[in-house]
C-alpha cells in the first residue's frame, strides 16, 4: 500500500490527492473531476462517477495549428465543464496518468493553478472497485474569465531549447533507453511518428518516466525515491534551469510533475516539441 | 470491401461523435476474447499485432466450409478502442472467404473510429486490421 501522500515529503503536496480524497469529494461542487485518457473511448466505458472528460487531442490542442488553444477556447471549454477559477480541478486518467498530467499542464498554462492530480489515476480507483459510471454529467455553464495564455515560464519551443543548451541547462529525456539511444525512435508498441533521426539532445539524462511510480498502483514514488533517482543517480539540481521532454511531451508532463510538484525544482519547462520535432529538425545536434 | 463491414462503416458515417462512441463501446462490450482451444496464455508473439499498444493479439483459423474464423486477445484492459475493433472485424469478416478478408484495408480505421483517435492511437489500430490482411493472405496462399 502507498505510503500517503502527505507523509511522503513533497514539496507541495497539496498538487495530489488520494483516490480516497477523491471518493470523498464526489458530490463536493467546488470540485471538478476531469478524466484525461490516451484511449478516448475510455471515459465512455466508465468514469469516476461526475468526471467530466476533456480529451488532450481535441479539448486542449489547436485543430490546424502544432500549439494549443487559446483564451477563448479555454474560457469556452471551462465554461462547458462548468468550471469558474474557484473551482479545483482533479485531473486522472489512463497510462499512469500521462495525459492527466499534460491536460493538467495545460492549464497550468492559463494559469488554473487550484489544479490537482489524482495519485494512481484510472487503474488506482479501478483496483479498489471504486464506483464507476457511464452517466456524463452536465454542469451549468459557467462565465470563466482566463488569462492569456503564458508559456514562458513552463513550456520550452525549440529556440529556448538551443539557448538552454548554450548554457549547460538541465535536460531529461525521459523515453525508453532505446528511443534515447537512437536504436528506436518510438515507444515499444508504438508507431513510428515519423523521427528522421534517433538519439537524444546533447548532454540529455535519461531518466524514463515510469522511474517516478510505483509499477503495481501507479502512484508516485516518495520524494526520498524521487531525490535518489533525479538529483543523487542522475546528478540534477531542484535550482537548475531544467528542460524535461519525450516525443510530443505527453511522458515528460508527467516527469515535468513530478520534479516541479513533487520535488521542487524552481525552474522547469515541458519542451512538448520533444523528440517529433527535435529528430526532424534541419541543424541541430544530436547524441547517440 | 466485405459488404458486411461497407455496410458498417456506412452506418458509421452517419453517427455523430456522440452516437460514434456509444457504438464504438457497445462493440467493446461485445469483445470475446480467443478461446482456449485456439490460445491460451501466453499468448505467442508471432500472433502479437505489432505496434499496438493495447497488446493485441490475432489468429486465422480455416474451418470445414473453407472460410475463416477470427480470434482476437486484447491484454491491456485499457484497450477499449481494440476490443471495438476487434469485435467488429470478427463480426463483419469471420465465416469470410479469405480471399475476402484479405482486401481489407487499414484505411477503415479512421472511417469507423474518426475523431475517436487520439495521436498514435489510429496507428496501432490499422496495425491490427494489417495483421488480419496478412493472416488472410497467408491463408489464400495455402488453398
Amino acid at each position: 500500500m502507498a505510503t500517503p501522500i502527505e507523509q511522503r515529503g513533497y514539496a507541495h503536496p497539496d498538487a495530489l490527492v488520494s483516490t480516497d480524497w477523491v471518493e470523498q469529494h464526489l458530490n463536493d461542487p467546488k470540485v471538478r473531476l476531469i478524466e484525461s485518457n490516451e484511449d478516448t473511448l475510455l471515459y465512455a466505458s466508465g468514469h469516476v462517477p461526475g468526471a467530466v472528460h476533456v480529451d488532450w487531442t481535441s479539448d486542449l490542442n489547436d485543430q490546424i495549428r502544432r500549439d494549443y488553444i487559446t483564451r477563448a477556447g479555454f474560457e469556452a471549454l471551462m465554461a462547458k465543464i462548468g468550471a469558474t477559477t474557484d473551482t479545483t480541478v482533479v485531473f486522472y486518467g489512463d497510462k499512469n496518468n500521462w495525459w492527466a498530467c499534460y491536460a493538467f499542464w495545460v492549464f497550468q498554462l492559463f494559469g488554473h493553478t487550484n489544479a490537482k492530480i489524482m495519485d494512481g489515476g484510472r487503474v488506482k480507483w479501478l483496483k479498489e472497485n471504486k464506483a464507476t459510471s457511464r452517466d456524463v454529467p452536465s454542469y451549468p455553464k459557467t462565465d470563466y474569465k482566463a488569462t492569456d495564455r503564458n508559456d514562458a515560464p513552463l513550456r520550452a519551443f525549440r529556440e529556448d531549447v538551443l539557448k538552454h543548451l548554450e548554457k549547460n541547462g538541465q535536460l531529461v529525456d525521459v523515453r525508453s533507453p532505446e528511443e534515447y539511444a537512437g536504436t528506436r525512435m518510438h515507444m515499444p508498441d508504438y508507431p513510428n511518428e515519423g523521427a528522421l533521426r534517433g538519439g537524444h539532445i546533447p548532454g540529455a539524462k535519461s531518466v524514463p518516466w515510469a522511474k517516478a511510480i510505483n509499477p503495481d498502483d501507479g502512484t508516485f514514488k516518495t520524494a526520498d525515491e524521487l531525490k535518489k533517482l533525479y538529483c543523487e543517480d542522475n546528478k540534477l539540481s531542484p535550482s537548475g534551469a531544467t528542460i524535461a521532454y519525450c516525443r510530443i511531451g505527453e511522458r515528460s508532463s508527467h516527469t515535468w510533475f513530478a520534479l516541479k510538484y513533487l520535488l521542487g525544482f524552481s525552474n522547469v519547462r515541458n519542451y512538448d516539441g520533444s523528440w517529433t520535432e527535435w529528430g526532424n529538425l534541419v541543424n541541430v545536434p544530436i547524441e547517440k | 470491401m466485405p459488404e458486411k463491414l461497407q455496410q458498417l462503416i456506412d452506418m458509421f458515417q452517419m453517427f455523430d461523435p456522440a452516437d460514434r462512441t456509444s457504438m464504438l463501446l457497445s462493440y467493446a462490450d461485445q469483445f470475446r476474447e480467443v478461446p482456449p482451444s485456439i490460445a491460451t496464455r501466453p499468448f505467442p508473439k508471432s500472433h502479437q499485432v505489432p505496434q499496438c499498444e493495447s497488446d493485441a493479439y490475432v489468429w486465422a483459423r480455416k474451418q470445414p466450409d473453407g472460410t475463416l474464423q477470427l480470434f482476437f486477445a486484447v491484454e491491456n484492459p485499457s484497450g477499449v478502442s481494440a476490443k471495438a475493433l476487434a469485435a467488429i472485424l470478427d463480426k463483419t469478416l469471420s465465416g469470410l472467404p479469405a480471399s475476402d478478408i484479405a482486401t481489407v484495408n487499414c484505411d477503415i480505421v479512421e472511417q469507423i473510429f474518426r475523431q475517436n483517435i487520439s495521436m498514435g492511437k489510429g496507428m496501432g489500430l490499422m496495425a491490427m486490421v494489417n495483421a488480419v490482411q496478412a493472416l488472410a493472405k497467408a491463408a489464400e496462399r495455402q488453398n
